[in-house]
């Protein structure tokens, strides 16, 4: 038995220690909000945070994760009032939104240790999430966005 | 716009029933065969049926059925958009009530970029003839004349007395007014409108997104629902020959194991057959796939090779099996002429991959389908259920879930069938999911193409013949076994060349499909605008001319252009000449407003340059400039794209800027990225890494302009992304003097 603890909250996984944390939270402990991309590690659709590191659950087997606290897209904010999510809206960045749990969970942990990330930054630490309905370029200005804000909030 | 619910059928109709506390109105809209009529269509498809719905409570919430898939092109805030504006209703108190697969919302096939462009007008109407009879209701409660009242916010108001009625209010009054007369419908001037034309409304969905909480085909779930997936034969049509349901069975979690149907051709909407893995999770029924070890008997198909394939598509091009376009004489011209140019282009197999794979669930009770899914044509799932399960169409409820991408592959429904044969055979709910291996190697392909053209060049430099030779295996092989030449593919981009030549000849060679051939994001307009964009751009270099004021004197004088007068049966995306006329004046005005925003001729930085192409796709016009620089290393950079899109009226201008934007990048992974190739029937590549599209990166900034215009509203979805790749080919050929004919260009190590 795996104790599993998804945005603080803990749950007991008795299933294959094997199985991908993906389809863990998503088939077993019913969190949708992490994608299925590709299975591979290949497109980030399925990103998520553990210890706050951003990582691709569909290649990670919940066995590797222990004790650390898994972080997924609805564990971000109570209610979407994470900057980055609010950016995400005013741009209206989505267009189908399929890839987009994976895109605002990299963009976090790029502003976490990176306020201000420029666009190099931004290539860099986006360039394994893919988007097929093409909006990268919406991403990059609502990650500046989004470090704006935060910048914001932080000095108010 | 605060909830957005998908309720259930019974939930709808008991929604729906009439009664005192809901204002119900029906409009007539235009249905149009389900089937698989793409996008190009005949012209007799204007039937009318039944009916899209606007629902308004007593308690003052406007429902507007969205009755067309959303799958990133933001029809489900376009389409309320429109009703909100005609009706006059308050923004924030709209409901979105996703419709289910019914003909009496006439056709909700989602593709051919034809939601706006079939809907606009009845959608309208549908406003409007609700905000009459809300006004007709007020206007007798203050024994007023109905023209001194108008609708604004979810009010009526007096006019003159300022005293107002809230749309709830009216509700019970309002729907025992008789339907206003179509010929009676008062419809909002255009500097009246306060949605249609705006960008400031933010997409409905775009909270849900931002914290996870949408609904994909992929996240239904249902009590007691177990998981599958299919091992699929790995060459079209193949059958099995034998597996080992033990093995599978062994794995934790895996609960049951189904041999499906084998496949008869032709393919249609049809499963493809194999073995369904059932498990208690997904990644159990990966693991009892992989245990499987299904072997399987040879198929016909084996034949298929991409690289002898490509041999015999360039040997189609040479002896034309039937000529769709000709006028003057082109063999004449061509022997007469100074100078004649020939080249050959080739793209090859494409594939959709949508973000989200197909996914499908159905639960079988009591005679009854409850189908939830990713599909762009409900009705066509349901159709298909119903044809191949024997359960009545009226019993087979499709709920349309968001989709995580479509692009044509989500219009044919057979994983939806799948879901349906095994709820049906093993009385539980169950979810089928494709594995991204599965819609790579299982697909409904983009056609690999080969094309020969030549032109010649008379005696005072003009162009004065076109010649256009074409070989791809057609969709029609998909339906129809056997069938080895293009249809309706032909009127997207080859027999509509619109360039003033005077001697044209467009011609089609045989080519044997081997995998299922389907529609992919404006389909055969990919490889014939890129040959006929290409090809235009190299007698700009022969003539030593610009490339943009070549491209302007090609196209020639303002005309409208008929082409059944040069004996082509032109299907214009199934719309009419009179209302969607071919014009050159939008032409060459969406290359003006291209190259002012390019700056084009301006003095560019060393190692770059600027290409342009036009290309007129689902009755909207695009025209795209793109710079590339080449650096030291002989690697290619797309820096920014530019493009002018005439779309006719512009709906929903946010939402068509992001569809160009996506557009850019759609085009530049199949140009520098995208390929399938075969061997032995099999697809080779199965993931990201083998089939690689556009990442970070490689992402050019996009810069979009709409053309105002008053003209009926055309396609949106498609046709930016048709220019893209030969302007990046023509802009490379003015940065480097190379001319790449041949996609994608990572072959050429220049990326
Ligand atoms: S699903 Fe995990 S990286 Fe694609
Ligand atoms: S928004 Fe559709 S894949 Fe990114």
């Amino acid at each position: 038995m795996i104790t599993l603890t998804v945005n603080g909250k803990a749950h007991q996984f008795n299933d294959d220690g094997e199985m991908p944390l993906l389809w863990a939270l998503r088939d077993v402990l019913k969190y949708s909000g992490t994608k299925y991309g590709c299975g591979k590690g290949l497109c980030g659709a399925c990103t998520v945070h553990v210890d706050g590191q951003p990582i691709r659950s569909c290649i990670t087997p919940v066995s590797a994760i222990a004790e650390q606290k898994i972080t997924t897209i609805e564990g971000l904010s109570e209610q979407g009032e994470h900057p980055v999510q609010q950016a995400w809206q005013s741009l209206n960045v989505p267009q189908c939104g399929y890839c987009q749990s994976g895109q605002i969970m990299s963009a976090v942990a790029l502003l976490d240790r990176n306020a201000k990330p420029n666009d190099q930054d931004i290539d860099l630490a986006m360039s394994g999430n893919i988007c097929r309905c093409g909006t990268y370029q919406r991403i990059k200005k609502a990650i500046h966005l989004a470090a704006d804000l935060a910048t914001e909030v932080k000095g108010s | 716009m605060k909830k957005i619910e998908n309720v259930s059928r019974r939930g709808f109709l008991k929604k729906l029933g009439i009664s005192s506390t809901a204002l119900v109105l029906g409009v007539q809209l235009p249905s149009m065969l389900t089937i698989p009529k793409a996008l190009a269509g005949s012209l007799a498809t204007d039937k009318f049926a039944p009916n899209v719905y606007v629902q308004i409570g007593t308690d003052n919430i406007v429902s507007i059925v969205v009755h067309r898939s959303e799958m990133g092109q933001g029809i489900r805030t376009s389409i309320p958009m429109i009703v909100a504006d005609e009706l006059g209703a308050d923004w924030e108190k709209i409901d979105i009530v996703q419709g289910l697969g019914d003909k009496k919302y006439g056709s909700q096939n989602t593709d051919g970029s034809r939601s706006v462009r079939r809907f606009y007008q009845p959608l309208r109407e549908a406003g409007a003839s609700a905000r009459m009879m809300l006004q007709q209701a007020a206007a007798n409660r203050w024994h007023v004349d109905v023209s001194e009242t108008k609708a604004d916010n979810n009010f009526i108001i007096h006019e003159t007395s300022g005293r107002q009625l809230s749309f709830g209010s009216l509700v019970p009054a309002a729907s025992k007014m008789a339907l206003p007369e179509a010929s009676a419908l008062i419809l909002k001037a255009k500097q009246d409108f306060k949605f249609i034309g705006k960008s400031d409304v933010a997409l409905v969905d775009g909270e849900k997104i931002a914290t996870g909480a949408t609904v994909f085909g992929f996240d239904v779930e249902l009590d007691n629902m177990q998981y599958a997936v299919i091992a699929r034969p790995p060459v079209l049509a193949a059958k099995v020959k034998s597996f080992n349901a033990d093995a599978a069975k062994a794995i934790n979690g895996v609960v049951d194991i189904v041999q499906l149907a084998d496949l008869e051709e032709p393919a249609v909407f049809k499963p493809l057959g194999g073995v369904a893995v059932i498990a208690t999770n997904t990644w159990a029924a990966i693991k009892g796939r992989e245990a499987l070890d299904v072997q399987w008997h040879e198929s016909e198909h084996q034949v298929y090779n991409s690289d002898t394939y490509k041999e015999a598509l360039a040997k189609g091009c040479d002896n034309p099996a039937k000529v769709l376009r000709s006028k003057g004489d082109v063999a004449k011209a061509l022997s007469d002429a100074k100078q004649v140019l020939k080249a050959s282009y080739y793209v090859p197999e494409l594939i959709h991959v949508p973000m989200e794979p197909p996914a499908a669930t159905a639960h079988y009770h009591d005679g009854i389908f409850d189908i939830w899914a990713c599909t762009q044509t409900p009705q066509s799932a349901q159709g298909t259920v119903a044809q191949i399960t024997g359960v009545a169409a009226e019993n087979i409820n499709v709920n349309v879930t968001l989709l995580g991408g479509g692009f044509g592959r989500k219009s044919k429904p057979d994983f939806v069938v799948e879901a349906a044969i095994l709820s049906k055979q093993l009385n539980v709910p169950i979810k089928v999911l494709w594995t991204r291996e599965d819609e790579i190697r299982n697909g409904y392909y983009h056609a690999a193409s080969y094309q020969k053209l030549a032109a010649g060049i008379d005696e005072r430099g003009q162009v004065s013949a076109w010649q256009h030779h074409v070989a791809e295996p057609p969709i029609g092989a998909t339906f129809s076994k056997g069938a080895d030449l293009i249809g309706s593919e032909a009127s997207l981009g080859l027999i509509d060349m619109p360039y003033d030549i005077a001697n044209v000849r467009c011609a089609i060679g045989k080519a044997p499909a081997h995998t299922r051939i389907g529609w992919m994001r404006s389909v055969t307009n990919i490889n014939h605008a890129f040959a006929v964009c290409s090809f235009a751009d190299e007698l700009a270099n022969a003539k030593h001319q610009d490339s943009k004021a070549h491209l302007l004197t090609l196209i020639g004088k303002d005309r409208k252009i008929d082409f059944s007068t040069e004996n082509a049966e032109y299907s214009n995306y199934g719309e009419t000449l009179d209302k969607f006329p071919v014009e050159t004046a939008r032409m060459k005005a969406v290359i003006e407003k291209a190259s002012d925003m390019a700056k084009w001729g301006r003095k560019l930085p060393k190692g770059h340059g600027l290409g342009i192409a036009m290309h007129r796709s689902f009755v909207s016009y695009v025209a795209c400039v793109v710079e590339v620089s080449e650096n030291s290393d002989g690697k290619i950079k797309v820096h920014d794209v530019w493009m002018a899109v005439d779309c006719g009226l512009a709906v929903n201008p946010e939402r068509i800027r992001s569809q160009m934007e996506g557009a850019a990048i759609f085009g530049l992974s199949l140009t520098f990225f995208s390929e399938l190739t075969a061997n032995n029937g099999v697809i080779e590549q199965s993931n990201f890494d083998g089939y690689q599209i556009a990442r970070y990166s490689d992402a050019p900034t996009t810069h979009v302009e709409i053309i105002a215009s008053d003209a009926a509203p055309g396609g949106v979805g498609e046709p930016g992304v048709p220019p893209i790749a030969p302007a990046i080919c023509n802009a490379i050929f003015n940065a480097t003097g190379k001319r790449y004919r041949e996609l994608p260009l990572k072959q050429y190590g220049i990326v």
